[in-house]
Formats: C-alpha cells, sequence, structure tokens
C-alpha cells in the first residue's frame, strides 16, 4: 500500500507529455477511495457482529462492569483531535511550509500513539477485571473489533512516520501535499470508524443479563 | 515510432534488476503482460491438480463401497477440489485474462499501479503454495470450500487453520488486484474511449473488480473470527457459549454469492467477445449487455441467503429471498437473448473459439434454469445438500466459466503468442469436453433427486445410484482426456516453426488486435484516439452509400484517423522491481508464524515491512 501513499499522482507507464488521466484525478486518490469504500464493508461486517451478540454474552464481565465511560471519551477526544493536526499538516505542505509540516505530521502520530497507548492500557485494566477474549461473546467480539481498530490506527502511525523520516531524508517530491493528503484519507478514515464504534459499543447501554 | 526506455540505475538496499528476457526477469517484471501469462500458468497448473482430485472424487464413487480414499481423505480431497477450483483457478484465470488484455482492449500503456500487479500475482501464488503445504503438515482444509462452523471452528485436524490463513492470503492478493484493475479501467482510458464505447469484456471485468472490492472484505472478516475462534478460542461461532453458527453462514454467502458472479461474468464478458467477432455482426444491445453486467452486479449482494433456506430463516426471509432470486434471472435471461440475437442472421464461422462460446452459452442455460428451481424454496429443502446442486453448480461453472476460458484461449492465443493454436485439434477438444461434461455432471441431476447426498464418501449398493454413477465418472475422465489434447495442442504450437502471420486473424472488432502480436512491451507505438465502439471494425470497414453493405475502407484512410497523440519523445516504462515479491513473501511467514510461532510472526512482518518501504523509496521509473 505504501506506493499508494507516496507515489505522486499519475501512472507510471504514461509517456512523459501524457499527464492527463481520463477523469483528471490521480490514480492513486481513485484507488484510495475504493480501498477506503472496501475498509467499509470490513469495519462494517465486524461491527455487526459487535451488534448481533450485544447482551448475548452469558457469563460476566458484562460492559457495564468494566467500562469507564469516562476515560475512554477523553482518548476518543484525543484521536478525534488528531483529524485537526491532520489537517493542519496539509495546509502546511500546501504552502510549502516543511518545518510546520512535520511538526503537525508528527503531533498527529503523537495523538495516535496517546490514543493507541490509551487502547493498550484498558485492555490490560479489562482483562485484570476478568475479561479476556475467551470470557464470553462481549470479550470476543469487543477485543476483536477495537483490536481490528487499533491495528488500523497503528498502520495509520507508522505512515505518518515514514512521511516525517522520508520528508527529513528528502525522499518527499518537491510537493509534498499529495502524499499528505493520502495518508489524511486514510486517517480521517480512521477517526470516523471510531465514532461509529465509540457510540456503538460504549454509549449506547447494553444491558446485564439478570443472572440465573 | 516512439522509443522505449527501460533505464538502470543502483540505488537502494538492492541493485535495481534490469534483465528484461530469461527466467530472473520473470521473478521482478511489473509489464501487465508477463504478469497475466504468469497467472495463466499459475491459473493452469492448479486447474490440473484441482481436475486430479476430481479425479480421485470420480474414481471412488464409481463403485459402490469404494475403496480408494477413506471418508477422511475423501472431505480433504473435495475440500481442496473445490478450494482450488475457485480460489486458485476460476479467480486467478480471470485476473489472467483482465491483466493482459484491460489495458490492451482501453488503449492503455500499463494498469495504473504495475508493482502492486505484481504484488498481487506474488501473494496469490504464495498463498496457494501455502494452501498445498497443508497435506505435508497434517493434513489439509476438510470442512469444505464453504467452511460451515461449527465443524470447521471444531474439527481436531489443522486443516481449517490453513483454510482461513490461505484465503485470506488469497484475499489479499484479490483485492489489490481489484483496486488496480478499477482505477485502470476508470482512469487510464485512451482518448475518446468513453464508458459506453468500451468492449463488454472491459465491462464486465469492470463490475467484477466491485464485487471483489465489496464483497471480499466481508470474507476476511469471516476468516478472522474463524481463526480466532481456532487458534484463540474465542466464542463467535461456538453454541455452548452462546455465539451463533448461522452468523457465519450469513457471512460466508454475503461474500459468497457476489463470487459468483465473480467467477462467472469474465464468461460473460468473453462470450460477449467472441460472439459477435464470429458473426460478423456487431453484438446486439450493447447498452443491454452491459446495464445487465451491472445490474447483476447490484442484485448479487441481495441474494446470499438462498443458500441458506433449509437454515431455518423462516417463511418471510427464504420468501424474500427466493423472490430475489428469481429477480436475478432476469438480467442473465436478458444477456442470453443478446447473444443469441447476435449470432441470428449472422456470417458465423465455427472456429474453436466460437465452440466454447455456443457451447458455454447453452451448458450455462441448463444450469441457469436448474438454479431457478432452487429458487422456490419447497423445490430447494427436496434438492438442498444433494446432488442436484452440484449438477447445477457445474453447469454454471464448468459449462459457463471454463467454456468461456477455453473460448478465450483459442482467440486470444495469437494474440498473446502470436501463434494460432490448430483448429481441427481445438474442434475435437471441444466435442469430447462436451460429451464429457453432460455425460459427468447431466446424471448428477438424476442421482440428486434420487437423494444421493453431496459429500457422501461412498454408497451402498441397495441404493440403486451405481449405474449413474459409473456414467458421471466416465464422463470426468473424458473431460481429463480433453484437456489433455488442450494440452498437446499447446506443446505442438510452441514446438512448430513460427511462420504464419497472426496480427488480425479473425477479423477483430476491438483495438487490442490494432498493434502486433504479441504485443511490444509498450503495448502501442501511437495510443489510438477512439471514436466509436467496436474501433477496430469501423476503421477497416465503411459503409457503402449505394449498396448500404459493409466494404473495406480505403487503405490509409484509416490511418488519417491517428490523430495526436503519436508517441513523439521517449515512453517511460515502469522498471522492474524486487520489492513486490519481497513485500509478498512476508505473507506466508507470518501465516505460518501464526501456526507455530510468534517468533515467525514478527520475522514475516518484518520482511513485508522491508518489502513495503523498499518499494515506496524507489522510484516506479528508474532514473537515467
Amino acid at each position: 500500500m505504501a506506493d499508494l501513499a507516496i507515489t505522486p499522482g499519475h501512472g507510471a507507464a504514461e509517456p512523459h507529455d501524457e499527464h492527463a488521466t481520463t477523469t483528471g484525478l490521480p490514480n492513486t486518490k481513485i484507488a484510495m477511495w475504493v480501498f477506503l469504500a472496501s475498509e467499509c464493508l470490513l469495519f462494517g461486517a465486524l461491527i455487526t457482529t459487535y451488534v448481533l451478540y450485544r447482551g448475548a454474552s452469558d457469563t460476566g464481565p458484562y460492559p457495564a462492569d468494566v467500562f469507564d465511560i469516562p476515560y475512554t471519551s477523553v482518548s476518543s477526544f484525543v484521536l478525534l483531535a488528531s483529524s485537526l493536526t491532520m489537517v493542519l499538516s496539509l495546509t502546511a505542505a500546501q504552502k510549502r511550509d516543511v518545518a510546520r509540516m512535520r511538526l503537525w505530521l508528527l503531533a498527529t502520530a503523537l495523538l495516535g500513539l496517546t490514543f493507541v497507548g490509551g487502547q493498550v492500557y484498558e485492555f490490560t485494566a479489562f482483562y485484570d477485571e476478568g475479561l479476556s477474549i475467551t470470557t464470553n461473546l462481549f470479550g470476543t467480539t469487543f477485543y476483536v473489533l477495537t483490536g481490528f481498530h487499533g491495528v488500523h490506527v497503528t498502520v495509520g502511525i507508522l505512515m505518518l512516520l515514514s512521511l516525517v523520516g522520508f520528508s527529513a531524508a528528502d525522499r518527499l517530491p518537491d510537493d509534498a501535499a499529495f502524499p499528505v493528503e493520502m495518508v489524511g484519507l486514510y486517517w480521517h478514515f480512521v477517526d470516523i470508524v471510531w465514532i461509529i464504534i465509540f457510540t456503538v459499543v460504549y454509549l449506547i447501554p447494553t444491558p446485564s443479563p439478570v443472572p440465573a | 515510432m516512439a522509443t522505449v526506455t527501460v533505464p538502470e540505475t543502483a540505488r537502494g538496499l538492492l541493485r535495481r534488476p534490469t534483465a528484461v528476457t530469461g527466467a530472473f526477469s520473470w521473478l521482478t517484471t511489473v509489464d501487465h503482460k508477463k504478469i497475466g501469462i504468469m497467472y495463466g500458468v499459475a491459473a493452469f497448473v492448479f486447474f490440473i491438480v484441482g481436475g486430479l482430485e476430481a479425479l480421485l472424487i470420480r474414481t471412488q464413487l464409481y463403485r459402490p463401497d469404494g475403496t480408494l480414499l477413506n471418508a477422511d481423505q475423501y472431505n480433504q480431497v473435495f475440500t481442496m477440489h473445490g478450494i482450488t477450483m475457485i480460489f486458485l483457478f476460476v479467480m486467478p484465470m480471470s485476473s489472467a485474462l483482465f491483466n493482459y488484455l484491460i489495458p490492451l482492449m482501453i488503449g492503455a500503456r500499463d494498469v495504473a499501479f504495475p508493482r502492486l500487479n505484481a504484488y498481487s500475482f506474488w501473494v496469490f501464488a504464495l498463498g496457494g503454495l501455502f494452501l498445498y503445504s497443508s497435506p505435508f503438515l497434517g493434513g489439509a482444509p476438510n470442512g469444505g470450500w464453504f467452511g460451515y462452523a461449527p465443524n470447521s471452528t471444531t474439527d481436531p485436524s489443522i486443516g481449517m487453520t490453513f483454510y482461513a490463513l490461505g484465503l485470506i492470503i488469497t484475499g489479499i492478493a484479490s483485492t489489490a488486484g481489484a483496486v488496480n484493475l478499477a482505477v485502470t479501467v476508470v482512469n487510464m482510458r485512451a482518448p475518446g474511449m468513453s464508458l459506453f464505447r468500451m468492449p463488454p469484456f472491459v465491462w464486465m471485468g469492470l463490475v467484477v473488480q466491485f464485487l471483489l472490492v465489496f464483497s471480499l472484505p466481508i470474507i476476511t472478516v469471516a476468516l478472522f473470527q474463524l481463526l480466532f475462534d481456532r487458534r484463540w478460542d474465542t466464542a463467535f461461532f461456538d453454541p455452548t457459549r452462546g455465539g451463533d453458527p448461522i452468523l457465519w453462514q450469513h457471512l460466508f454467502w454475503l461474500f459468497g454469492h457476489p463470487e459468483v458472479y465473480i467467477l462467472i461474468l469474465p464468461a460473460f464478458g468473453i462470450f460477449s467477445e467472441v460472439l459477435p467477432v464470429f458473426s460478423r455482426k456487431p453484438l446486439f444491445g450493447y447498452q443491454f449487455v452491459v446495464f445487465s453486467g451491472i445490474a447483476i452486479g447490484f442484485i448479487g449482494f441481495g441474494v446470499w441467503a438462498h443458500h441458506m433456506f433449509a437454515a431455518g430463516l423462516g417463511p418471510v426471509a427464504n420468501t424474500a429471498f427466493g423472490i430475489s432470486t428469481a429477480i436475478i434471472a432476469v438480467p442473465t435471461g436478458i444477456k442470453i437473448f443478446n447473444w443469441m440475437g447476435t449470432m441470428y442472421g449472422g456470417d458465423i464461422r465455427f472456429t474453436p473459439a466460437m465452440l466454447f462460446s455456443v457451447g458455454g452459452v447453452a451448458m450455462f442455460v441448463i444450469g441457469g434454469l436448474s438454479g431457478v428451481t432452487h429458487a422456490i424454496v419447497p423445490s430447494d429443502y427436496q434438492q438442498t445438500d444433494t446432488y442436484y446442486i452440484v449438477a447445477h453448480f457445474h453447469y454454471v461453472l464448468f459449462g459457463g466459466a471454463i467454456f468461456g476460458f477455453f473460448s478465450a484461449f483459442f482467440y486470444w492465443w495469437p494474440k498473446v503468442f502470436g501463434r494460432r493454436l490448430n483448429e481441427a485439434l481445438g474442434k475435437i477438444e471441444f466435442w469430447l469436453m462436451l460429451l464429457g461434461f453432460n455425460l459427468a455432471f447431466g446424471p448428477m441431476h438424476i442421482l440428486g433427486l434420487q437423494g444421493m447426498i453431496r459429500r457422501e464418501y461412498s454408497y451402498p449398493e441397495s441404493l440403486g445410484l451405481t449405474f449413474w454413477n459409473q456414467v458421471s465418472t466416465v464422463g470426468a475422465f473424458l473431460i481429463a482426456l480433453s484437456v489433455l489434447m488442450f494440452m498437446v495442442n499447446v506443446a505442438r504450437t510452441h514446438l512448430k516453426h513460427r511462420d504464419e502471420a497472426v496480427e488480425d486473424p479473425w477479423d477483430a472488432r476491438t483495438i487490442e488486435w490494432m498493434t502486433t502480436s504479441p504485443p511490444p512491451v509498450h503495448n502501442f507505438d501511437e495510443i489510438p484516439t477512439v471514436h466509436s465502439l467496436d474501433e477496430f471494425w469501423h476503421r477497416k470497414y465503411v459503409e457503402d452509400e449505394r449498396s448500404g453493405t459493409l466494404v473495406p475502407a480505403q487503405a490509409g484512410a484509416a490511418d488519417t484517423h491517428d490523430d495526436g497523440h503519436a508517441g513523439h519523445g521517449s515512453i517511460h516504462l515502469p522498471s522492474p522491481s524486487y520489492w513486490p515479491l519481497v513485500a509478498a513473501v512476508g505473507l506466508p511467514i507470518m501465516a505460518y508464524g501464526v501456526l507455530y510461532s510468534w517468533w515467525l510472526v514478527g520475522l514475516g512482518a518484518l520482511v513485508v515491512l522491508t518489502g513495503i518501504f523498499g518499494w515506496a523509496l524507489e522510484p516506479s521509473v528508474a532514473e537515467e
């Protein structure tokens, strides 16, 4: 996927004098949108599984026993804030302000890292409270869904840090706005998915069944 | 004449590969034509392997109480037969044709992302090898290609873990390939090649890529859930902890039914190219063929539960899916009538390519009709899990898709290799295959209605199923003989001295025939400007004003259309690269790691990352 992210624009096989694509859009941008459309179905299937098994656990701990909504709200806010810094880095890249672009990219990666770190802490805390991936359906669906999202955020952090590294090593094109925009598309997508997950998993209360 | 530059340079960790010929060049190539040929060869090898598995099945069932295979071996063989034919033969063979032909048919120099294309191929090939390493490492998958839970989650052998991991890997290959080809069609067409001037084969290709993009992530999730259930004891499909095995069926068929159209639409595209050429008529109702293909793509996502009528979803769901299943027969039927209309009154030449297309349409109609009987829920209750179903899907997939492939082989062989396959041998092959096919799968309708259950490794003589099983086995061996004849034909064609001119052997209609055969590495010296559907035909023939008949265009008149996009200057083709192969090798290493050791997962991930970073830091066109 990395060449989707940093190769600027056009079909590599185009002759030099012909840079126009059929739609006028760069290939990479269309590819990124198609890929994200595919990702929608991936998270769609995972979220559907979670919703289908809401309240179906036959043993505790149940969601209400382990969730710490204020804590997760803060880490969600951190992730959403990273979308702002992502946009700021794109603006800087468009103005060819390389220093600010790197700064905001680093800030985005740091916010992402904070979120992932928070998730690791959360997983550890839940595990200590007796919720493992095998305990019940809640554990199974919760860890797999949020874990998949966490992996996506981690891949995004790798891409952000790579951009900073490539930029420092002078391996980005002079106009770095395009690769930054592509990584940004992915990053915003992952954020939006988290809004849905946070709402569905944390905010909508799941009734704990009365023990028989 | 444009000059082609394939420059060389030394940069990065590995020296940039420069070979464009020889065995090594195939490992590093990013040329869509070479990748297409590699896809074709690999898929054909898997076709032979899957075919041998079919012969094992049929030999086992030739007599009552067969003893060639025991129940466990039989489960592995039919499971691998299904997985191989679907994921390792029909899908990659479609990729082979799309890869080779789509850029040529839309007037592009390559696909949108040549290295991603190489990556797709290597991931597919290594995923196939990964799956086939399972018999040597504790047992092949044995729960059917559909892998129903909880049988697949509780089976003690390692096979279904290989199944989950192997199909995740080949799914990555297909997703990357689908994104690539979709962007190619959307964004890399020649000047004047509007969407409705695209050949129908390209249209069907586009629909297939979108079906892949939207259906593969669903089975990827299901396979991960299966993997977690098997490897880490999660509860997704475990009824003892409240899990629901029916969820697997929903997710699997939500992918599985679009998959059916992923398998058959390429053949629909082939029929729509071959029938007009050998009828010397334009495709009858081009727009209807295109729009019914698109309609199939959409409706294909709304019929999945007809695979689950017997699962107990209730009368409302069964009725709804019965109706939607009947509806999807409509666009398919429209196409059948279009193909018949194309042939009607045409100047038909029965070459092997034409025979396979006509035969394919006819066999598909039989399979389609038995398919419509499944839409009727009470009737389906009787047919579920019997050989009637086996008969149905072999008529659509063998009769439709594989006959389509052989039609494509005979039609495009001169384009790809500059040599024509032997026609006489091809005709005998066709009739032999048609006969063998109907003998093998026709009796399965009867067996199924007599109550013979699918996937049974033996049957007692008292059931009276022996005769038709023997007919079916004889048919299977006749099919094998016809495939052998095809291989002899290929060998003969390539051993003999190349003598005949094959630039436009069929008087074709589409622009892939406007370049040399085989095409140069840059496809077209000058990218043609397209003015109409069937561009090449309209350059060759004009309508005579007085008689209203077609006459050959004045020599040279066609060339005046070549305005504008002459390739002045040099054409920069993407340079060969190691990195797609490196990034692909890491995936099976990670998969073995999931089975055996976390260290291997880490190592595999490191290899993948190395590949991706090498790839990202390497310019797609090496500097001069």
